[in-house]
């Protein structure tokens, strides 16, 4: 638990210093007009990886977020060019979410197939269908009075609407994750399904809702892609998985599950879009972001395995100080 | 166990003659000399692709990164005749293996060495061998390297054939051939095999397994940039985005020719016989009226409907298995 307090105090104080960087050495960043930017930027992103986070946390993943995303976005771009209100379309997008994450849900849990398999194929279905919906053409034109919702800060100060979402859906997580029952069943799956399952946990009902959640998240972010940028295309979001389980496991959630805190993904967030933000003012191009961005998800796996060796090293010099024979 | 194998591949050959007498007696050129010539020159790239992944999977591994690296190496090939174009072709073709096997040596040391899990490393590897592709393209302002820029002893070697079979199938025949041989002659192929299906008893048993892994993913690279630079070579277009999404189609083709995601089984033969079927299909779906848009689809649905095939074949013979052992037990 110490060390797991002290992974997020070292991510809560990268925050600080990107965003202390930005705000002294980088001319703009500190405008309001910019805060608004760089919250905005991550709103997707943000509620992927909440999607993500009970999920990987009980030692599974799901990649087709990002394919969902762009399913609905098609979807609602199709549904909106048929001339379809914008009321109807939404509890139909959601609906369409909770779908493809029952696909997901069905796949890996009632037939016990490998998460990342399925989800690899589904990534690949589900971009597949947002073509097969939408072809290669774009829709825009969306309804000028919701747009604002996902472009605008609420008057007078620099938060954007969208970003009380993504607080919202951040606490109601965090109230899940570490207030619940279920919170903690989720723990005990990642930690080891079968144990959790002789200790009464209801291990498949628990999955299969956060494949469901996960889709009506992804769904949600896809509304919120879709009118920000004002265009439903069928590659909207396409690869944004990456971001977001670069996000997910930064915050410290460990990819072999059991353990993570919203915090820490909440952190990890805030210090990958104040990156981002710095790095685009100055003037750095989205392909090096890129590259950063797989580099920080490669470095943040890469440094609790480095801690948990030097750890076990000295664990087992210990040991065998005291004359026993380690087992493993 | 032996007979599990050799059943998948029979499966795939079948499903592969329904697909192509079907779109054959719809379009009868499907099926000619011609037609089929193009077919294996389509499924040879990715065969070649599957072979190296099929060894990664096999370990318990996998490398999302196939589809970065063919573009990288194949960004490599136009790079070297921009900077002289007579290079030779054998040179180009040595070039392409040796950055992916620098780029799966990468993936493999993060993977082997610092024992941080496959998914994320080549999940990761994905966006920056991609970015660095980009960026060596931006930086030189060398968005397309065309055919004409290229030697045309590289673009005949690329389209060329020998007694009617393409080049590049004959390449990734010869490659399927050796690994195949290798997976099962020598030692360091069956330890692959050990290695996928229990890491804790293949370390118990003392196989080097970081070494393995690790030379699995430098071959399966030297592969991937084989596959990178003869893809330069077949299309004579190279940018800088080659290959984006190519991960699907290869993680698709290893897993429909029966290679078992979770390591352990599978071999080279059904891999490279996935790809074959799932080119085909993909060739057929425009002749058959279906439009291009369908492929990711397709490859997605043929991956789920492989793993759930093999989970339902697993749970009816699990329960044979127990009928049996109760039946003994019964004294019967």
């Amino acid at each position: 638990m110490t060390r797991l307090l002290r992974w997020e105090t070292v991510l809560i104080g990268l925050c600080v210093v990107v965003l202390g960087y930005g705000t002294i050495g980088v001319d703009g960043f500190g405008e309001a007009a910019h805060i608004s930017f760089l919250l905005l930027d991550y709103t997707e992103v943000a509620l992927l990886a909440f999607a993500l986070l009970p999920i990987v946390l009980t030692g599974q993943i799901d990649l087709s977020v990002a394919s969902v995303l762009g399913f609905c976005s098609a979807l609602t771009g199709k549904l909106w060019d048929g001339g379809m209100s914008f009321e109807t379309i939404v509890p139909i997008v959601l609906v369409a979410g909770v779908v493809l994450g029952a696909v997901n849900a069905v796949l890996i849990v009632r037939f016990g197939l490998p998460a990342l398999a399925v989800t690899i194929g589904t990534l690949g279905l589900y971009r597949g269908l947002a073509y097969v919906v939408l072809g290669d053409g774009a829709v825009t034109g969306f309804p000028e009075n919701y747009r604002p919702l996902a472009t605008d800060a609420i008057a007078g100060t620099f938060v954007p609407y969208v970003t009380v979402l993504v607080v919202l859906v951040g606490v109601a997580m965090a109230v899940l994750v570490h207030q619940s029952t279920v919170g903690r069943a989720l723990y005990a799956i990642g930690l080891g399904e079968q144990t959790a399952r002789f200790s009464g946990v209801r291990v498949r009902p628990i999955m299969m809702s956060l494949y469901l959640l996960s889709g009506v998240l992804a769904a949600l972010a896809s509304l919120v892609y879709t009118l920000r940028y004002n265009s439903a295309r069928a590659d909207n979001a396409n690869g944004l998985e990456l971001v977001a389980v670069a996000a997910v496991l930064l915050g410290g959630v460990s990819i072999f599950g059991g353990r993570g805190t919203v915090l820490g993904v909440a952190a990890a967030l805030l210090a990958m879009a104040g990156l981002r933000n710095v790095l685009f003012l100055g003037d750095v191009s989205d392909e090096i972001q890129n590259v950063i961005t797989g580099a920080l998800l490669i470095i943040s796996v890469l440094v609790p395995v480095a801690v948990a060796a030097v750890t076990r090293r000295k664990a087992r010099s210990h040991l065998r100080r005291t004359d026993e024979v380690p087992l493993r | 166990m032996r007979t599990l194998p050799a059943g998948r591949e029979m499966t795939i050959v079948a499903a592969l003659a329904v697909v192509v007498v079907v779109t054959g007696i719809v379009h009868p050129s499907f099926v000619s000399g011609q037609g089929l010539h193009d077919l294996f020159l389509n499924a040879s790239i990715i065969a070649l692709l599957a072979v190296g992944q099929t060894l990664l999977v096999i370990t318990r591994n996998i490398d999302l990164s196939v589809g970065s690296v063919m573009g990288l190496t194949a960004y490599l090939s136009g790079q070297l005749f921009l900077a002289d174009q007579n290079t030779p072709t054998i040179l180009v073709l040595a070039a392409g293996i040796g950055l992916g096997a620098v780029c799966g040596a990468i993936n493999g040391a993060l993977v082997a060495i610092a024992k941080v899990p496959a998914l994320v490393v080549t999940l990761g590897t994905l966006y920056v061998f991609r970015g660095i592709n980009h960026a060596w393209a931006s930086s030189t302002d060398v968005q397309q390297v065309n055919a004409y820029q290229m030697s045309p002893d590289f673009l005949s070697f690329g389209s060329g054939s020998v007694l009617g079979i393409p080049n590049l199938s004959l390449i990734a025949l010869a490659v399927l051939a050796v690994v195949a041989y290798s997976l099962h002659g020598y030692r360091a192929g069956r330890e692959l095999y050990a290695i996928g299906s229990n890491p804790d008893a293949a370390r118990l048993a003392g196989i080097p397994m970081g070494r393995r892994v690790f030379g699995a993913f430098v071959i399966s690279g030297a592969l991937v940039g084989l596959g990178g630079a003869t893809h330069a070579a077949y299309f004579g277009t190279i940018n800088a985005s080659v290959g984006t999404g190519r991960e699907l189609a290869v993680v698709a083709a290893v897993v429909v020719g029966g290679v078992a995601i979770f390591g352990g089984s599978g071999t080279v033969v059904g891999a490279v016989l996935g790809a074959l079927l799932l080119t085909t299909i993909t060739s057929a779906l425009p002749v058959l009226g279906v439009p291009a848009f369908w492929q990711r689809a397709v490859d997605g649905a043929a991956l789920l409907l492989a793993i759930s095939a093999d989970r339902a074949v697993l749970v009816r013979m699990a329960a044979r298995l127990r009928a049996r052992q109760h039946s003994i037990r019964s004294g019967r």
